[in-house]
């Protein structure tokens, strides 16, 4: 078998132009196929990092109703469903996967906010306690955070996101300066951003309304506090940190699970703690555009069929130059097998050289590809080796029948033919 | 010794063109003794390249029986005529039909590597037959650096380094000047000398003479006697002649056979 790889690389050096020709079909359809597949790879880790943030890895587990995340700033506290516990807290932080976890409260598209003659329209409200804005990736940017104090003596503080900032205070320093939340005062001590530079990059008008609803304005409350504006009992939603990003679709499952143990809402009733699911999401929307894209494989594909069917044309025209060769063989006791399996090596050989330049052309292709169209790409390994082998496959397939009519050849005419 | 190596009994073959059967050999009978020393002779066209296939288990016969070292060619699948080939048969061609590619070493290892024989006993054997022939220092040179005679010897080395009970060689003079000739004619009566069979095919009058014996084949017919071949009047300009009437009668005796199978 060595033999015959040894012999092939001999002959096909020995032509080189004919060989680099017969392998252009092949070089072309690989290093397409690289090229269009470290595109789809790169713009899929582009939704991925957009959508679930890179290094962040958190995981929002919350009470819903059927489909929907329930609001309680519209409706009331359903029976059977306690407050979370410090216990079932602990609970959760050991569960698999988890690093961290963080219980709050939240009221989405809360109008109720003014400062001084200003409303501010549709805020998020969060109860939160002294882990969340660690767990969720905050930090107090000016001001300072909520001290054990603010806690204990249900100071009426809060903390607001940078988009609060320009929304009403324009160029004013918020600090010590008072909001109106649902009637009560509340002094702003702080502003808080994410850790994680968060850049999404907008490809469509969809990106833009998806991240632009994680980007509204934000205020934060201590959680003790909240019942003096809201209801005490009501049920809060809980935020895991993943250990790492793939771990995040089973431990939000895991964690909703281990909440659900303890609602008590009923057999028919709708509710339910859900993790938002941001990994599925993502593959939701990666699916779409590599669906778009497995339309490109095809066409590339075609033209390795093409390569193949040039490979095929070159190993006939081989085999009938070499007729004298094979006669010789065939006469000094070569069998059908090993004619056969020289000119299979050969054809594989031939396409595996092929494949191989093809998957340094497809690397080259997708750079240039993505300093020109500026897309991100990423080259993906298994692309790589499965390009090759498949190349090599299209050897063995195209080679198949120069390989036989080679076996079948009559070594009396063979050693005949001029 | 004196077993038999090789025996056609009234073995025929006709070649089909346009599917008129064309009788190239016509009840061929022949015999060769192990050890012995034998010239084809016939002129273009006789029917001794046909004679040379069906004795190196290239082709089988039309008809008749071919038994080879005590095996019925006729019954014997493509995969045994390989093995009968590589390891019975050394085949010696007028155009050498060495691999261009490949070091005079590496052509002669071929039928090595086609037995199934481990690489470093290759070699050794393979150096060992270029030795035999002479051609120790030039081992590593391509066939393209080699002369004629030299071509031949490295072919004859790769027809010699299986040990095969018979060496078949074609012509093998054809291609070569005289004193290569010579040299490759006394490697040939050298190695007959050491026990190896040699059955040539030549148009040659001198280099048949130097077989122990001679046949003589004209029109698809062998005369097994060197005597009657000297008898015949017309050695140099032989008549080829398709159209007699005997070719008819075999013919239509063919069709019949065909029919009936």
């Amino acid at each position: 078998m060595l033999e015959n790889v040894r012999l092939s690389f001999q002959g096909i050096f020995s032509h080189k132009i004919r060989s680099f020709l017969t392998m252009l079909g092949i070089i072309i359809g690989i290093a397409a196929i690289i090229a269009i597949v470290s595109t789809i790879k790169g713009t899929n880790e582009q939704i991925k990092n957009n959508l679930i943030g890179s290094g962040n890895n958190t995981v929002k587990i919350r009470l819903c109703q059927g489909e929907d995340e329930v609001n309680f700033a519209w409706q009331s506290v359903p029976d059977g469903v306690p407050v979370i516990t410090d216990e079932e807290k602990k609970l959760i932080s050991e569960l698999e996967g988890v690093e961290k976890c963080t219980v709050y409260r939240q009221h989405n598209y809360v109008d109720n906010i003014y400062y001084g003659g200003t409303a501010l329209e549709s805020a998020t409200i969060y109860g939160i306690d002294d882990t969340f804005l660690a767990t969720d990736g905050y930090q107090v940017c000016r001001g300072k955070g909520f001290s054990p104090k603010d806690y204990e003596g249900f100071s009426k503080v809060c903390l607001i996101d940078q988009t609060v900032v320009s929304a009403i205070f324009g160029s004013d320093d918020p600090i010590g300066k008072t909001l109106d939340i649902e009637s009560e005062p509340f002094t702003v001590i702080g502003v808080v951003a994410q850790t994680t530079e968060f850049e999404p990059v907008i490809n469509s008008v969809d990106d833009y309304w998806m991240y632009n609803q994680m980007d509204g304005s934000k205020i934060f409350l201590p959680s003790e506090i909240w019942p003096v504006i809201y209801k005490y009992d009501e049920p809060q939603n809980v935020i895991a940190k993943a250990v790492n990003t793939d771990s995040m679709t089973t431990v939000g499952k895991s964690t909703a699970d281990l909440l659900n143990e303890y609602l008590t809402t009923g057999e028919n009733s709708k509710f339910a703690y859900k993790s938002e699911n941001l990994l599925e999401q993502a593959q939701k929307m990666q699916d779409l555009s590599s669906s778009t894209n497995s339309m490109l494989i095809w066409i590339a594909s075609i033209s390795l069929l093409v390569g193949g069917i040039g490979v095929m044309n070159i190993m006939l025209v081989s085999v009938t130059e070499r007729t004298r060769e094979i006669g010789l063989k065939k006469a000094l006791g070569a069998r059908k097998g090993r004619i056969a399996l020289q000119f299979l090596t050969e054809a594989s050989v031939l396409t595996s050289i092929g494949g191989l330049i093809g998957v340094i052309c497809g690397i080259g292709l997708a750079q240039v590809v993505s300093k020109m169209a500026e897309v991100p790409v990423a080259i993906s390994t298994p692309a790589i080796v499965v390009s090759v082998v498949f190349s090599m496959a299209v050897g063995i397939v195209f080679g198949l029948i120069p390989s036989v009519k080679a076996a079948r050849l009559n070594p009396i005419d063979a050693l005949r033919y001029e | 010794m004196s077993d038999v190596i090789l025996q056609l009994k009234d073995v025929d073959k006709s070649y089909y063109i346009d599917k008129m059967p064309v009788p190239v050999l016509k009840k061929v009978n022949f015999k060769v003794m192990n050890g012995e020393y034998v010239a084809i002779m016939g002129p273009s066209g006789s029917g001794k390249s046909t004679m040379m296939n069906i004795v190196g288990c290239l082709d089988k016969q039309t008809a008749g029986e071919f038994i080879f070292d005590g095996v019925d060619i006729a019954k014997c699948h493509d995969k045994q005529l390989s093995i009968i080939r590589n390891a019975k048969i050394g085949f010696v061609f007028q155009n050498f039909n060495l691999l261009p590619r490949q070091s005079a070493l590496e052509n002669v290892e071929l039928p090595l590597l086609y037995a199934g024989v481990r690489k470093s006993e290759r070699r050794r054997r393979a150096k060992e037959a270029l030795a035999r022939v002479g051609l120790e220092d030039r081992m590593y040179h391509k066939p393209t650096q080699l002369s004629g005679g030299q071509k031949q010897r490295v072919a004859i080395a790769r027809a010699i380094v299986n040990k095969p009970r018979l060496l078949l060689a074609d012509e093998p003079t054809g291609a070569l000047d005289t004193k290569s000739g010579e040299q490759v004619m006394d490697l040939f009566g050298e190695l007959n000398s050491e026990g190896v069979t040699v059955v040539m095919i030549t148009h040659a009058m001198e280099i048949a003479e130097r077989a122990k014996r001679m046949v003589f084949i004209r029109d698809g017919e062998l005369f097994d006697d060197d005597r009657q071949f000297h008898h015949e009047p017309h050695i140099s300009s032989p008549v080829i002649d398709l159209s007699k009437e005997g070719t008819d009668d075999e013919i239509s005796e063919q069709r019949e056979e065909t029919a009936a199978e």
